[in-house]
């Protein structure tokens, strides 16, 4: 399907995928977060800086996702949901409450610890869903179309939370998107999957 | 660090179809091979030789067709094989229709949540259980004519006439259509919640179709796809029932898996081969009922698509439907009447005919019973958690494997681990008997429980697999992303969200093996009793309050496992609105 593919994203910016559903955005995303379906091939090698992530399984690469639904785990407390994303690196239950609390009130939603994700509207999820994947300190960052599902309004709003909490980690970012405002917000290089050119 | 070297670089050259499946899935697929295929295999061949005169252990060293001869010299044969088919066939076309015209009607009205709550009795309620409340129901001197006489009927004494194992078979019918209806409607609903019903309906009535046409023409032949699987489990059951037949089919000549069953009993060794000619008989009677109705769908759907075509409106047909749901209505109705008959016997200590109520209640045969209740309660309590825990984690095991291997297939697709369901047991418990004996474990709980194993943990898998597959894999993903291992994944996220579906799968696997006859008597050897052979045992004949005990305790053990099942994700995830359970 995709031939012949080579994208370098620097760290702090974000490079768009764009292109028709069908083109292979989404193995592209599978393929590099280490999800690939067996029933697909795919020869290539996914680095992160000089540190060669394609044969690792995807819990050991560090590449935070977000796809196009939160998918916070219903089972969890939004505060619970944080903590499953937040490093093992960060110990102790006083350290890792203070820094879940930080995200959440960086989300703009203190004191949301205890709530069930399924009472909160679909823009704080989106933010929660955020959070708990940069708690995860990742080293690089897909995007897999996670603002299609908001109104106009939000989906500015959220974007540009996104892109700046990137962009003040000095995360890679890779950005699917089908949305050509998408892409112009970004900022970065673009490149059409459909027609292989870079913009 | 050095940020200039953060970066993702991708090349990719092309996606080809590649191999690639963990040796954990191996390992599961050899376990249950052995665990499951040997048996059923060693069961089929050592009812097969003895079907051809091969018996060592009575003296049978030659093959020859004797035991057939034999089996067709049988006066009245023919009755029983014509008496197997129709009551395999009624029942199972009935349930499938009123099953159809019951949610074509009701679905809509109906939460599917409160339907689980509402079936939880009738499915839990063994087979055997559920025959002999009809029975007590239905005979001459059974609830319902005691409830009309003498003011209607005038009778005083009960009347002459066979309403129980009547020639035509048709309390047996009936019988089985109380258990399968609840079963066919819990498995359509579940299909239904795969398909845009909501949508299609509309969109059916705006091209000016009634809703129960839309139901027939459009929905169902979407929903028969998915539960094709379930429906020849059915219909292979009802072919071969023992347990309900012993107590509600016409008794000579009877159906052709109690003609076989008695040979097998009797005494009389000479009786075993042409019990396994009887049982392959059986067999093939199956195999070829369930060729036919495969041929049947296609016409079936060759009619349905003309019919389609031409456009019909079908206003009309709405009263049809309605009938039908009215049937099934009847049918649910009178199982809960079977139950409550059960209950009211057990607790009766005075009851002459006519009165509509028992004039004296009493405990006592609850007390005078404990005694003989302690070994088959004992046994029972200990066969069915086994079974089903084991069960379930074989379970869970093959179902994770599968999705590790990146295994996509659809839960209701045929595959061999659920030939212990579409096999007649008759037809292969007698060779699993011979096969404990040769291993030297014949009449032991585990030998038991192993035959249990063999029919709880298909209808486990089948119960949980549909659920586990519909999980959204992107949760998983999700998790991988933020650094969990798939065995973290798995019993942090995948098994507390499945949590419901997964207490729902154990308790359906709880009620199967209580309910299980033919592979308790058979392999147990008659040494391990349960709650289900003690009952089935006394039903004919036995005092009427002494069953009812049995009967009732036999059904309330997986009710009570069942509303469990119901209520403790609802406990658990109380202030989860996603998992509650709650609509």
């Amino acid at each position: 399907m995709i031939s012949r593919f080579d994208l370098v994203v620097e760290p702090g910016t974000v490079a768009t995928v764009m292109g028709p559903s069908g083109s292979g955005k989404s193995t592209l995303i599978s393929f590099i977060g280490g999800h690939l379906d067996p029933a697909f091939r795919a020869t290539g090698r996914v680095l992160i800086g000089s540190r060669d992530m394609t044969e690792l399984p995807p819990e050991r690469r560090g590449i935070g996702i977000l796809f196009q639904d939160d998918l916070l785990f219903p089972h969890l407390s939004v505060g619970a949901n944080l903590a499953f994303g937040l490093a093992r690196s960060v110990a102790g239950s006083e350290v890792r409450r203070a820094r879940i609390a930080e995200a959440l009130a960086e989300a703009g939603l203190s004191g949301f610890e205890k709530r069930d994700p399924a009472t909160l509207s679909g823009g704080q999820r989106a933010r929660i869903a955020l959070m708990r994947t940069l708690l995860a300190s990742p080293k690089a960052l897909l995007l897999d179309e996670p603002f299609s599902k908001l109104d106009s309004d939000l989906r500015r709003e959220f974007r540009r939370f996104v892109f700046d909490r990137a962009a003040a980690k000095r995360l890679p970012v890779l950005l699917v998107t089908h949305d050509v405002g998408d892409a112009r917000s970004a900022g970065g290089q673009v490149l059409n999957l459909g027609s292989g050119r870079t913009e | 660090m050095d940020a200039a070297l953060r970066q993702i670089g991708v090349r990719k050259r092309g996606f080809a179809p590649s191999l690639s499946g963990p040796e954990s899935r191996l390992v599961i697929a050899l376990v249950v091979a052995a665990v499951l295929g040997v048996p059923i295999a060693a069961g089929l061949i050592f009812t097969l030789l003895p079907a051809f005169g091969y018996l060592p252990s009575i003296g049978g060293y030659a093959l020859t067709v004797k035991p057939w001869r034999d089996l067709l010299a049988t006066p009245g044969l023919a009755r029983s094989v014509r008496l197997t088919l129709s009551t395999s066939v009624a029942a199972t076309a009935l349930a499938l229709i009123l099953a159809f015209g019951f949610c074509a009607i009701v679905h809509g009205r109906m939460q599917k949540r409160g339907a689980e709550g509402l079936l939880a009795p009738l499915l839990a309620a063994p087979h055997a259980a559920m025959a002999i409340g009809l029975a007590f129901l239905i005979a001459p001197s059974g609830w319902l004519l005691r409830l009309v006489s003498p003011w209607l009927t005038g009778f005083t004494v009960p009347p002459d006439v066979a309403t129980i194992q009547d020639a035509w078979g048709a309390a047996l019918v009936v019988g089985l259509l109380l258990k399968e209806l609840p079963f066919l409607l819990i498995v359509i609903l579940a299909a239904l919640n795969q398909i845009p019903v909501e949508q299609q309906m509309r969109a059916g009535r705006t091209l000016g179709y009634g809703p129960g046409i839309v139901w027939v023409k459009v929905i169902a032949p979407q929903v028969y796809r998915q539960i094709r699987l379930p429906l020849y489990v059915v219909l292979a059951f009802s072919i071969s029932v023992v347990d309900m037949a012993l107590v509600l089919a016409p008794t000579n000549p009877p159906p052709l898996a109690v003609l076989a069953f008695q040979w097998f009993m009797s005494p009389d060794v000479a009786r075993y081969m042409p019990a396994a000619a009887a049982a392959m008989l059986q067999l093939l009677l199956a195999a070829g009922l369930i060729g036919l109705w495969r041929l049947g769908e296609q016409g079936a759907a060759r009619i349905g698509l003309w019919w389609t075509m031409r456009g019909g409106r079908g206003l009309t047909g709405e009263p049809g439907l309605q009938f039908a749901a009215a049937l099934g209505i009847t049918a649910l109705i009178l199982g809960f009447g079977s139950l409550a008959a059960l209950a009211v016997w057990s607790l009766a200590w005075q009851w002459p005919f006519p009165d509509a109520l028992p004039s004296a209640w009493s405990l006592g045969i609850w007390r005078h019973q404990a005694h003989a209740l302690v070994w088959p309660l004992a046994n029972t309590l200990a066969l069915a958690p086994l079974t089903s825990l084991a069960a379930l984690v074989l379970a869970i095991a093959w179902l994770e494997a599968e999705d590790r291997a990146g295994i996509r297939r659809p839960a209701t697709v045929f595959h061999p681990v659920y030939i212990a369901l579409l096999v007649p047991q008759i037809a292969f418990m007698f060779g699993a008997q011979v096969l404990v004996v040769k291993l030297g474990i014949d009449g032991t709980l585990m030998a038991v429980a192993w035959a249990h194993f063999l029919f709880v943990f298909p209808y486990v898998l089948l119960a949980l697999a549909d659920p586990w597959k519909a999980l959204d894999p992107r949760y998983a993903r999700s998790a991988a992303a933020l650094g969990s291992s798939p065995t973290s994944t798995l019993i942090r996220v995948k098994l507390p969200i499945l949590l419901r579906p997964i207490l729902l799968a154990s308790a359906i696997g709880f009620a199967v093996s209580v309910a299980q006859y033919l592979p308790t008597l058979f392999v147990g050897g008659g040494r391990v009793a349960t709650l289900t052979t003690e009952a089935v045992a006394l039903a004919s004949g036995g005092d009427r309050r002494v069953v009812g005990v049995l009967a009732v305790l036999q059904s309330l053990l997986p009710l009570v496992t069942y509303l469990a099942a119901l209520a403790v994700p609802r406990i658990v995830f109380a202030d989860r609105r996603g998992l509650s359970g709650r609509a």
